[in-house]
């Protein structure tokens, strides 16, 4: 089962603020979705391998070849600020 | 250092490969273009973009994984490691968790105190982050500008077992990997430029006791030096704690060139949580026998196996053997004009005298001289077969470095054959017997040293050409009979 507390740190790590409200609704949908897949632990999985990808492929790979990048006016054009070529961000570290 | 407690040191090494493109994209990986020309919407994590892996990336991490004696995956997978930060755009890392390409392997390292196995946990693959340069310093900046050029490149993270017991077994650890990419020619290995770089951990425990102590993660060492003398000083902060009676803090420290110590960096790192999970937009790898031994076969004599051919069978003194295959450039070299010259050790007396002294005077790597390998056995042969002497070969052999040419051209060109006529020495020898009655009566009074003296001037006389051996017999013979 989770709690309001698991919802506000999984809040934090996805830098979302919740208010009062939105920890309470959020705690029950997600508890639901959990109970809900839950449901998968009744499989008896002791002999199968666990699986890491679900679509059978393997090994799509390119060759070490050096393509056009982006025009870096076009790179930089979507960001909110910049300065000398760079994407300037906000400061980084709190007080 | 007491006895009382044992260090414990566990290395995560960062290598930087060395491919013309991106791990994900076609972007180049080339260094030092303007900020950000190497970016597209794969590694500038756009929407709606995905990522296609570089199969040399691959490749080179088996190599890896190899060299350093690992078992290679038949199965291996990519994984998100998620967190923000500015330099990485998609705001999670393409990285690999519990299915690395290779696990348990081990190396052997060699320090004054003798040989050591260290073990390797695993090797995998991920993509580099961006260059960050903070406005100002970074507690104070008010922003920081980045530059994704970096982000994607391709690297391994070697991790090894925490088997070293010394900062300098951590050294000779890091030297030997460096060395075994550099042979292998996956990663130039340039610690200050960043295609290496060094993490530790290192913890101290009573000897004898089994549990590790409190651990701190050291980062920031930018050189090999910087890795050996963090590690000295982490040691005894930690001992000085545990003198005390306090306890060592779990934390991050970065060490500080400047001032020349440890600084914690607690406080100015938030909790990471990371919640690794199957990189949904790759697809799994995986490696059969063939691809692993089509690898095998690209991986030449490593430095530690060349090292110990050269004691065994060339029988180089371990002195040596350590500076020829310390440089694989130079150790390629050496067995090159060995293949034409076969005096290992004459050979061994010009490389690390002569040449290595222009080498470092030039700033050249082996190849970069004006010297080739074939010039450089034809030299040493002239000077078996008496064609120049010893002293005449050291200036032959600068002038050869600084104009590429051959030892036979400049002896001609500059007229430095030895004098080995004896008929063409026997007036000069004669004039120096006249100019020198002094000794010549040392001589005849049976002071072998003065027989020195008047070779010294014969050779001053015809600057070094003439046979020293022949002189000292000539001299010999009208003096002493």
């Amino acid at each position: 089962m989770i709690d309001k507390k698991d919802v506000e740190y999984a809040a934090g790590l996805a830098q979302l603020k919740l208010d009062e409200e939105e920890k309470e609704k959020y705690t029950e949908q997600i508890g639901e979705i959990l109970n809900y897949v839950d449901k998968l632990s009744e499989l008896d999985t002791d002999d199968v391998v666990p699986t890491a990808y679900t679509v059978p492929m393997k090994n799509v790979l390119r060759e070490d070849q050096v393509k056009e990048s982006l025009l870096r006016e076009k790179s930089l054009a979507n960001a909110p600020d910049e300065k000398d070529g760079h994407f300037r961000a906000p400061k980084i570290m709190s007080d | 250092m007491t006895t009382k407690y044992e260090t414990v040191i566990g290395l995560e090494v960062h290598v930087q490969l060395n491919t013309e493109s991106k791990i994900f994209c076609g972007c180049s990986t080339e260094f030092g273009k303007e900020p950000n020309e190497n970016t597209c919407p794969v590694c500038l994590g756009l929407p709606g973009t995905l990522p296609v892996l570089n199969k040399k990336v691959v490749d080179y991490a088996i190599m890896a994984g190899l060299a350093l004696n690992c078992d290679i995956a038949e199965y291996s997978k990519f994984d998100r490691k998620n967190y923000f930060y500015p330099d990485l755009p998609k705001a999670y890392q393409i990285s690999q968790f519990d299915l690395p390409v290779a696990e348990n392997g081990e190396i052997e390292i060699e320090t004054e105190a003798g040989i050591f196995n260290i073990g390797v946990t695993r090797v995998h693959l991920e993509e580099d982050a961006g260059k960050l340069i903070h406005e100002g310093s970074i507690d104070k900046s008010k922003g920081s500008l980045v530059d994704y050029n970096r982000t994607g490149v391709p690297l391994i993270e070697i991790v090894s077992e925490p088997d070293m017991r010394t900062p300098a077994q951590a050294k000779a650890y890091l030297t030997e990997l460096k060395m075994i990419m550099e042979y292998l020619d996956i990663s130039d290995c340039n610690m200050e430029e960043g295609s290496l770089r060094c993490d530790a951990n290192v913890s101290l425990r009573p000897v004898g006791q089994e549990e590790f102590g409190i651990k701190a993660e050291l980062k920031n060492m930018n050189s090999f030096s910087a890795v050996e003398k963090g590690l000295e000083y982490e040691v005894k902060r930690q001992q000085g704690l545990l003198d005390e009676g306090k306890k060592v803090v779990q934390e991050t420290r970065t060490w500080d060139e400047s001032l020349n110590k440890t600084i914690s960096m607690r406080g100015k790192e938030e909790a990471h949580d990371y919640r690794y999970f199957p990189e949904p937009d790759l697809v799994p790898l995986e490696i059969d026998a063939a691809w692993k031994e089509e690898m095998r076969k690209e991986i030449p004599e490593l430095p530690r196996e060349k090292y110990k051919r050269f004691i065994f069978e060339l029988g180089l003194p371990e002195y040596d053997a350590g500076v020829l295959t310390g440089d694989k450039d130079l150790s390629v070299f050496f067995e090159e004009v060995l293949s034409d010259y076969d005096d290992p050790k004459n050979l061994s007396n010009w490389m690390m005298g002569e040449f290595l002294r222009l080498l470092n005077e030039n700033s050249h790597s082996p190849f970069e001289s004006g010297v080739s390998p074939i010039n450089l056995a034809k030299m040493l042969k002239m000077i078996d077969q008496d064609i120049i002497s010893g002293k005449i070969a050291k200036e032959v052999f600068e002038k050869m470095y600084n104009s590429g040419k051959d030892p036979e051209t400049i002896v001609e060109e500059e007229g430095l054959k030895q004098i080995s006529d004896q008929d063409e020495l026997d007036n000069i020898v004669d004039a120096i017997i006249e100019d020198n009655p002094e000794a010549v009566e040392d001589v005849e009074n049976g002071k072998e040293r003065a027989i020195g003296f008047l070779v010294g001037q014969v050779m001053k006389e015809t600057r070094g050409k003439a046979n020293p051996g022949l002189v000292n017999q000539m001299l010999r013979d009208k003096l002493m009979n």
